[in-house]
């Protein structure tokens, strides 16, 4: 009988424990969620994700609170690291969807993420919005998914597009991470997109490897003797320098091309030199922005010392778009369920939103059009527009 | 004809590339095997420590580097990178016998043989939280220089990396062939009741031991930095399970079966890849090992006795 009473209690002060709203007085706090990769594999984009985040924030607090039909409600950010890691980004979105109460999520940023933890925030009904995940099966029949930024089918013809009408080469090589949902899923895109413009055959080398690799010799060796004029890999900061290196000593002289997730501030940083001059597509390009980009830009680089990466800036608008969306729906009820209703119901209806990475229309999926940029590394390392593609 | 000079450039570069990566499992394996040696425990923070021991060496060659670049010779500021790395990285070997195994060594062998794991565990999130997640950039201790002979392309980099691993293990074996220190270790893994007995310190032996495997590796971290110069505090857990495959294969306990099996596995992992599709790499390449292990169970140098007497 102790024993039963004594489970009773423990149980008991769990329960207080995870649901102190149930208990505190009842003022209503807009909770928005953040699930990025604080640590892990590319702790740089949680860093840029967190950054941007609290520079909302900011705006917010100084506006006294987020206004919602009248009435001025406080936010509140709830951070929660997804170490970069499938089975972590699902937890991290069920903590934030039933114990904190959130009212949208922004956030996971890459496919691999984002993917299953869209699976979570549709199924219990709350608004999630992805900035940064390219991959189509994010936001495939979940209404309650959207992204910030376009889509691999887009994207992976950009690429192709650009690379044949730049340097008019007709043999490609792609190296890439086969155990990612981001690359595996962009390369196969790209080699579809390559091949219905330069024939059967066009992918000379198709290699692959999985996470945490280092060594990427044997394939790229292979690509060298391809006779492939250009290499297209779509993997993030931590291993492009790497890739590129490795390329450069086996004697690989042609030019390396990648994708959004080159846009990293770190990409640079750690690959140097090697990496000046190649292109890769992406949402924006810092370098020469106008507007409100350049405003965002340089309040950003004053406030951490670098300048915003493609992550940073469409979390920005993945958080005003998710501000919309809260401001559109009119009212705040104080019924999370409801209110998660309201609030998706509000961002699917968006039209023509300035985000500063472009204008965003969603689609009925929740996929935004927009534009893609061809941005170069020129010779001081800088993110440099260089050529624009539209749907 | 053409196509055959062809075909030996391929075979000759995937050599080169088998050969660099090879060196690091030879290099770290052969601390798994000391440790087995004399403990008859396999230390399974070894990769841990050989992440620990990057770190100190991208940290000391920061330094060196900040300090005395343009007045000192590259490979003298090398050459003090790797010795003071050496030194440094032993204490942390002897730091995880001390402080990891020495407490647990009359404790059950399944309690003992997890230590290794935590400590790894606690290196990995320790090195986190000290320094964030943030990935490091190892600088280049020499200029890399590309080389390309008949169609073979390799850098001067690789070829150190190479000839260094190679030496190594030269003054590994001579250390524990010749020295009286060396013998002692020999002396331990024969009869660890004995030796004791006729005053050999197991306390003396045992951190030795970890300490000459935590410095081995923390060179191989350093040219790992030189080869793939990106740190983060997980980079020693693949390259740890690998070069813990080896130590099996090579037999347990087998120095230079340890040194032979991370050559091999370095040879299989590469041409697996050049001759099949890279994405079956892992699966086809430690298939391979696992059949070898089926015909010869106790790996190529492997002694029957130890399998008798403890385990």
């Amino acid at each position: 009988m102790r024993k039963i009473a004594c489970l009773v209690v423990v149980a008991f002060a769990f329960a207080m424990m995870f649901t102190p709203s149930a208990f505190s007085a009842r003022k209503t706090i807009i909770k928005i969620g953040i699930n990025a990769p604080m640590t892990g594999d590319i702790p740089k984009v949680g860093e840029g994700s967190k950054f941007a985040a609290l520079l909302w924030l900011e705006d917010i607090e100084k506006a006294g609170g987020l206004e919602v039909g009248g009435k001025k409600y406080e936010v509140e950010l709830v951070i929660e690291d997804n170490e970069s890691k499938a089975e972590s980004a699902v937890k991290a979105n069920m903590k934030m969807i039933t114990q904190d109460d959130v009212l949208a999520i922004v956030g996971p940023q890459s496919s691999k993420q984002a993917i299953p933890a869209g699976e979570v925030a549709n199924k219990y009904k709350t608004v999630m919005i992805s900035p940064w995940s390219t991959n189509p099966s994010t936001t495939l029949d979940r209404p309650y998914v959207f992204r910030g930024c376009f889509l691999d089918p887009f994207q992976g013809p950009v690429v192709a597009n650009f690379i044949t009408d730049e340097f008019g080469f007709t043999k490609a090589a792609v190296l890439y991470d086969v155990a990612s949902d981001y690359p595996k899923g962009l390369a196969e895109v790209f080699k579809e997109a390559w091949e219905k413009k330069n024939g059967a055959g066009s992918i000379v080398a198709y290699e692959s490897f999985t996470t945490k690799d280092t060594d990427f010799s044997s394939q790229l060796t292979k690509i060298v003797k391809s006779g492939a004029q250009v290499l297209f890999t779509p993997q993030y900061y931590n291993e492009v320098p790497l890739i590129v290196r490795q390329a450069k000593d086996l004697g690989w002289k042609g030019p390396i091309v990648g994708s959004d997730s080159w846009g990293s501030a770190e990409t640079v940083e750690l690959c140097g030199k090697a990496c000046y001059g190649l292109y890769f597509s992406s949402h924006y390009a810092a370098a020469g922005a106008k507007g409100a980009t350049k405003v965002f830009i340089d309040r950003y680089t004053k406030a951490y010392g670098y300048v915003p990466d493609d992550v940073a800036a469409l979390t920005w608008d993945a958080l005003r778009l998710t501000q919309q969306a809260i401001q559109d729906a009119g009212k705040i009820t104080g019924k999370i369920e409801k209110d998660r209703i309201a609030v998706k119901d509000a961002l699917a209806n968006i039209k023509n939103f300035a985000g500063i990475t472009g204008n965003m229309t969603f689609t009925t999926e929740g996929d935004p059009i927009k534009c893609a940029v061809i941005v170069k590394i020129n010779d001081s390392g800088e993110y440099e527009f260089y050529k624009s593609s539209c749907p | 004809m053409e196509s055959f000079i062809e075909l030996g450039q391929y075979i000759l570069q995937n050599l080169i590339n088998a050969l660099q990566r090879g060196s690091f499992y030879a290099v770290i394996s052969i601390g798994y095997s000391m440790v087995y040696g004399v403990l008859m425990l396999f230390n399974f923070a070894h990769g841990d420590i050989f992440m620990v021991g990057t770190y100190i060496g991208f940290g000391i060659a920061t330094l060196f580097l900040a300090l005395f670049a343009g007045f000192l010779p590259g490979p003298l500021i090398f050459l003090a990178t790797v010795i003071i790395t050496m030194f440094l990285a032993s204490w942390v070997g002897v730091f995880v016998e001390v402080a990891g195994y020495r407490p647990l060594r009359s404790a059950p062998r399944a309690s003992a043989a997890i230590t290794g794991l935590m400590i790894g565990i606690i290196f990995e999130t320790g090195i986190l939280i000290l320094l964030g997640a943030k990935r490091l950039s190892f600088p280049p201790l020499m200029e890399s220089i590309a080389y390309n002979i008949g169609g073979i392309y390799f850098t001067n980099v690789k070829v150190m990396i190479i000839v260094i691993s190679l030496l190594l293990m030269i003054a590994v074996h001579t250390f524990i062939q010749k020295t009286k220190w060396g013998m002692a270790m020999r002396a331990m893994s024969y009869d660890f009741l004995a030796v004791p007995l006729m005053g050999v310190s197991i306390n003396i032996i045992a951190p030795l031991t970890f300490a000459v495997g935590a410095g081995l590796a923390a060179v191989a971290g350093i040219l790992y930095g030189q080869a793939y110069p990106i740190l983060d505090p997980y980079m020693g857990v693949i390259v740890g399970w690998k070069a813990f495959v080896a130590a099996i294969l090579g037999g347990r306990g087998s120095i230079k079966g340890a040194a032979l099996a991370g050559y091999l596995i370095g040879f299989i992992e590469i041409f697996v890849a050049t001759i099949f599709p890279s994405t079956l790499r892992d699966l086809i390449a430690y298939s391979i090992i696992l059949l070898i292990l089926t015909f010869r169970p106790r790996g190529f140098f492997g002694m029957e006795h130890s399998t008798k007497l403890r385990l």
